[in-house]
């Protein structure tokens, strides 16, 4: 994609167990019974997605992609034919997998804990009127809102756009400095704003991408807040600042 | 002229104690007051000089239920070095008014979930955070560092001597943990590094030979930190990445020699 006017750089911090987990939760599927065939397919399409958007992934996640595939492989042959490499390698394929799955799972358990525990911290003042303040925080990675919800809000966006028809070709009239302009201006009128309301009457996916990558942009700049009232909830824009 | 003295209550004495001292402070100390008071001044301050830990203890826990109960706004909380007076988190934001203190800065999720890891399993190297995160953490883990929530605790024994970190005092305070153990689910997760680590010694012995063999790497002069942390590849990858050194000056060999028979050829 060229953004000859405004190039977005963004890290993403979580990783492929990261999105995996949440494939796992968002589809509802057992983690010790997972459906390779879809959690896979769906994977992948969330890192075309992220490709898509030019995000800077790390190269695990194609590490994984390759894992996911070799499980899916593997699960396809009868027992009896699969290539045995050790004397505990008969055990699921999948078992591997679930096993760090499930260990991660428990220090994100204890991540949203530590969470909890922060917030009400953040309420309590000692005598002096001191409380704890980190200052400013060097980077930080998208709060409150998990960068693959932002993601799927994102893809559901682009699939409602229709297919765009190849009568004429139009010069590409969108950029994501002015989707920036476009967003703050509209911020200004409304405190709350859905983000789903957002892509509603865009015909391109050219302009969907250029206005996520605003709204991505502008989170980064603190600039905007994106808060879900509810797990899996529609996501919500907020100038921050403004309780 | 005719004041008459009310005996305060030993939970009155400590109360004001903890409202008076500027540091949190221990039964220990609160102990050692009552007593010297119950010395120096004599009089009906005796009637505590031989104040008990237990009794402090138990006098402290009728104030925090009774404050607790009579919904005053105040609470007493138990920090790292003692007691302290502190304001009921629900009052918060109305005290972030009062105080100017703006909307706070709070740790997003992959920091956390490192946080996490170091937290339950410290002494703690890079690889292992990394094992269990299942992705890069060195930008991650220098802003923890940067952020002092994180430090390093000293050198691993494993090969290539990485790092350990670990937390920090100013970790507790932000979260508002007495110590280390009150953390929540301590126990399984570290049940669960003591089942890795078993692992680990196993993976250990069968590439003990491997090792062995390798240059000696103590006598190079020691890193930074920060060296460290920016992007250079495990020890793994650095053979590989020996390997490509070798072939490319091979590669620049050939071509040099292919360069002077082209001068030769010329010059003839």
């Amino acid at each position: 994609m060229a953004q000859d006017d405004y190039k977005v750089v963004l890290d993403v911090f979580e990783g492929p167990l990261d999105l995996l987990l949440y494939l796992i939760r968002k589809e509802e599927v057992d983690i010790y019974d997972i459906p390779i065939e879809k959690i896979t397919r769906q994977y992948i399409e969330y890192l075309d997605v992220m490709r898509m958007l030019d995000l800077n992934i790390a190269g695990e996640f194609l590490v994984m992609a390759a894992t996911l595939m070799m499980i899916k492989s593997r699960m396809l042959l009868p027992v009896e034919e699969r290539v045995v490499e050790d004397a505990d390698d008969e055990e699921d394929p999948r078992w591997d997998l679930v096993r760090q799955l499930v260990e991660y799972k428990k220090f994100k358990d204890a991540a949203i804990h530590l969470q909890s525990l922060e917030e009400m911290q953040e309420n309590i003042f000692d005598r002096t009127g001191e409380g704890v303040d980190l200052g400013p925080i060097p980077d930080v990675a998208l709060q409150d809102v998990s960068i693959f919800d932002l993601i799927s809000a994102f893809n559901d966006a682009l699939s409602k756009v229709q297919q765009e028809e190849l009568k004429e070709i139009f010069a590409e009239r969108f950029t994501v400095g002015e989707k920036i302009d476009d967003l703050l201006a509209r911020m200004k009128n409304a405190s709350r704003l859905c983000l789903t309301d957002l892509f509603k009457g865009m015909r391109s996916r050219h302009e969907v991408v250029c206005t996520f990558l605003a709204v991505l942009e502008l989170m980064r700049l603190k600039q905007l807040l994106a808060t879900q009232d509810e797990p899996y909830g529609p996501i919500i824009l907020m100038t921050p600042g403004l309780p | 002229m005719d004041e008459t003295i009310v005996i305060p209550e030993l939970k009155q004495i400590v109360g004001a104690l903890i409202f008076a001292s500027k540091e949190p402070i221990s039964i220990a100390h609160m102990r050692k007051v009552i007593i010297g008071t119950a010395e120096q001044e004599g009089g009906y301050t005796k009637d505590f000089a031989a104040v008990t830990e237990d009794q402090i203890k138990q006098a402290l826990e009728e104030l925090r239920t009774l404050l607790k109960t009579q919904h005053v706004g105040i609470q007493i909380r138990e920090v790292a070095h003692g007691y302290r007076l502190a304001n009921d988190p629900a009052c918060g934001p109305w005290l972030r008014m009062l105080l100017e203190k703006g909307k706070a800065n709070r740790l997003s999720r992959p920091a956390l979930e490192t946080l996490a890891i170091v937290a339950y399993r410290q002494p703690v190297v890079r690889s292992e955070i990394e094992a269990v995160r299942g992705v890069a953490v060195d930008q991650i883990l220098r802003n923890l560092l940067d952020m002092q929530l994180v430090r390093v605790l000293g050198r691993s024994e494993l090969p290539g001597r990485p790092w350990m970190f670990g937390t920090t005092q100013k970790f507790l305070e932000h979260f508002g943990l007495k110590s280390l153990n009150d953390l929540p689910g301590t126990e399984e997760l570290r049940r669960l590094e003591a089942e890795q680590l078993k692992k680990k010694e196993e993976t250990k012995s069968e590439q003990q030979d491997l090792i062995e063999s390798e240059p000696d790497n103590s006598s190079l002069p020691p890193h930074t930190p920060e060296e460290e942390m920016s992007g250079v590849p495990g020890e793994d990858e650095d053979e590989d990445e020996f390997d490509e050194d070798d072939d490319d000056e091979a590669w620049e060999d050939e071509e040099d020699s292919m360069d002077d028979e082209d001068k030769d050829k010329e010059l003839s």
